[in-house]
């Protein structure tokens, strides 16, 4: 491997008391998953501490989105352990298991709501990480404080003025936007993006970035989010990871890091013959 | 293969491929079976010559239509659209849960899954008028017998497009549901059925103009509606009293596919 694995934040975590004490939100040990023959992720360990902000980089193909998705297990891992807040998540099944996804948000690359939908409902959906029923499916039919709840959610990315439109007349930046509202109506304890501002122009992208990291960040939310841009990583996380051919090959302090480093994760992987 | 040598050569590709020898055979016994059937279903030119005279004085005969009946007639002819009405309604709700099971990716198992995909091929292939003579036979003669075969029918019908509709939604909603910790009926209630929604509706429009038109049939075989009024007054030779039947039935048909295509524009 030709780049060395630099360990800077877990020395720091040992190395100072109140750091130490802070609990661990994701602990990912010896995760691995193929599709067929091809393995993405071959061994994949990581702790993430409460309240960080990680970037996980990678060249495209390289296993960030499969590892997010199988970390929630929206993706059935092959082997390893997930801990997410202090819970195995591989041992769930039914009912705690939705109430551990129920705790992490999560926003994709598409905004994935519904389309037709008005913005409010699709926030409302939300509380689904709570409650169930029909009270929870659409708008007109929400108890009153859940309605007002999902309007605050609105407001705080903006977009109270929206709440009565369709999903699929909003631009790409709002629905990314009524996206994370709909994270936090969950009420998340931490939040995970897959991409989020991947489709989007760069100002939409940058603003939708500041949005999303500045709210989780004030609510002192663990946020773990993928990128390709290595603009959006350095200026947005603590710490950066990398992947590369199934395997983690970077992991430390953002603002350690140097370029050539970094560059050397989208090196292409020279696959063994098969 | 050889497309592709034609084309590296620069020829210009034949008109027509030249089929196989197995093709070649497979096109012969179709002709073959059409040449056959056109003996057996006992076409001829001479018979419909023939009959010509009779189809126009049976017309003549038909006009003008005899308005004598017509109270009878209109009170038939509004209880085969409710036939029609009900069991499209009885149906289309039916559909729905039938349509989850037999949706690969909502069904709960694989077995209700076949299931239900079998249930819903055995509602369609069954005609509608068999569903009739069935049921007539269980439920009695009436328009309830009607209303049922009307009702299964449109399981068969909706059932097959609602579970395709639901199929052909995105994922990426239904994604992030779960990922939020959504039951499975959230999944379906707040991201699938609003996605397929467009189309449920045009299915529910189309099915009913289907029902509109077998339910008149129905009371052929005494499921109720206007069929018998049709049937009886054949029989009895009253043929400017047929004609009245007729022209309503036309009217009444014209009128739910105008509507329905209204609605269409309208909803969707
Ligand atoms: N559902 C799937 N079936 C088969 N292969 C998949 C599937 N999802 C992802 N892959 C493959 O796994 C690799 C990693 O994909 P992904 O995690 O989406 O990468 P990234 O998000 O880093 O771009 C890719 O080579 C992709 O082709
Ligand atoms: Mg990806």
């Amino acid at each position: 491997m030709s780049i060395a694995a630099v360990y800077t934040t877990a020395q720091d975590a040992a190395a100072s008391p109140e750091a130490a004490a802070s609990p661990c939100d994701i602990r990912i040990a010896d995760l691995r998953k193929s599709f067929g023959t091809h393995q993405v992720l071959k061994g994949i360990g990581l702790e993430i501490g409460r309240g960080q902000s990680v970037a996980l980089l990678g060249a495209n193909g390289s296993g960030k989105s499969t590892l997010l998705r199988c970390c929630l297990r929206l993706l059935e891992p092959d082997g390893g352990q997930v801990r997410l807040l202090d819970q195995e998540m591989t041992a769930l099944g039914g009912g705690a298991l939705r109430r551990l996804r129920a705790q992490v948000g999560f926003v994709f690359q598409r905004h994935n709501l519904v389309p037709r939908l008005s913005a409010l409902s699709n926030v409302l959906h939300g509380v689904q990480a709570r409650r169930g029923g029909p009270q929870s499916w659409f708008q007109s039919l929400a108890r009153k404080e859940d309605r007002e709840e999902a309007l605050h959610c609105l407001e705080r990315v903006g977009l109270a003025d929206q709440a009565g439109k369709r999903a699929d007349q909003l631009s790409g930046g709002q629905s990314q936007r009524v996206a994370i509202a709909r994270a936090l109506m969950q009420r998340p304890r931490m939040v995970f993006a897959d991409e989020p501002v991947a489709s989007l122009d760069p100002a939409a992208g940058e603003e939708v970035m500041d949005l999303f990291v500045g709210l989780m960040r004030d609510q002192g939310l663990t946020v773990f989010f993928t990128s390709h841009h290595l603009r959006h990583a350095l200026g947005y996380a603590d710490r950066l990871i990398a992947l590369r051919g199934g395997c983690k090959v970077l992991d430390g302090a953002a603002a350690e890091q140097d370029m050539e480093a970094l560059k050397a994760i989208y090196t292409k992987v020279e696959e063994p013959p098969s | 293969m050889s497309e592709n040598a034609a084309v590296k050569a620069g020829a210009i590709p034949p008109r027509f491929e030249r089929p196989g020898i197995l093709a070649f055979l497979a096109y012969l016994l179709v002709i073959a079976f059409l040449v056959l059937s056109i003996e057996g279903s006992q076409l001829s030119v001479l018979g419909f010559f023939e009959g010509l005279p009779y189809m126009a004085d049976l017309f003549v005969r038909m006009i003008p239509p005899d308005l004598s009946r017509i109270g009878p007639i209109l009170s038939a002819l509004l209880e085969t659209f409710q036939m029609a009405l009900v069991g499209t309604a009885l149906g289309v709700l039916f559909s729905l849960p039938l349509a989850i099971w037999a949706s690969k990716r909502l069904s709960p198992h694989p077995l209700v899954y076949y299931a239900a995909r079998g249930l819903i091929s055995w509602f369609r292939t069954v005609p509608d008028l068999v569903w009739a003579l069935f049921f007539v036979v269980t439920v009695g003669l009436g328009p309830f017998a009607g209303t049922l075969a009307l009702m299964v029918d449109t399981m068969g019908f909706c059932g097959k497009f609602f579970a395709e509709a639901m199929e052909e939604t995105e994922e990426g909603p239904q994604e992030a549901l779960t990922a939020l910790g959504a039951r499975r009926s959230g999944v379906i209630c707040a991201a699938v059925i609003p996605a397929a929604m467009p189309s449920f509706i045009n299915t529910s429009l189309f099915s009913l103009e289907k029902a509109t038109r077998s339910s008149v049939v129905l009371g052929l075989v005494g499921a109720g509606g206007i069929g018998i009024e049709l049937k009886v007054a054949m029989d009895l030779f009253e043929y400017p009293t047929a004609a009245t039947i007729i022209v309503c039935i036309f009217i009444l048909v014209l009128l739910v596919e105008r509507l329905s295509s209204h609605l269409r524009q309208r909803i969707i």
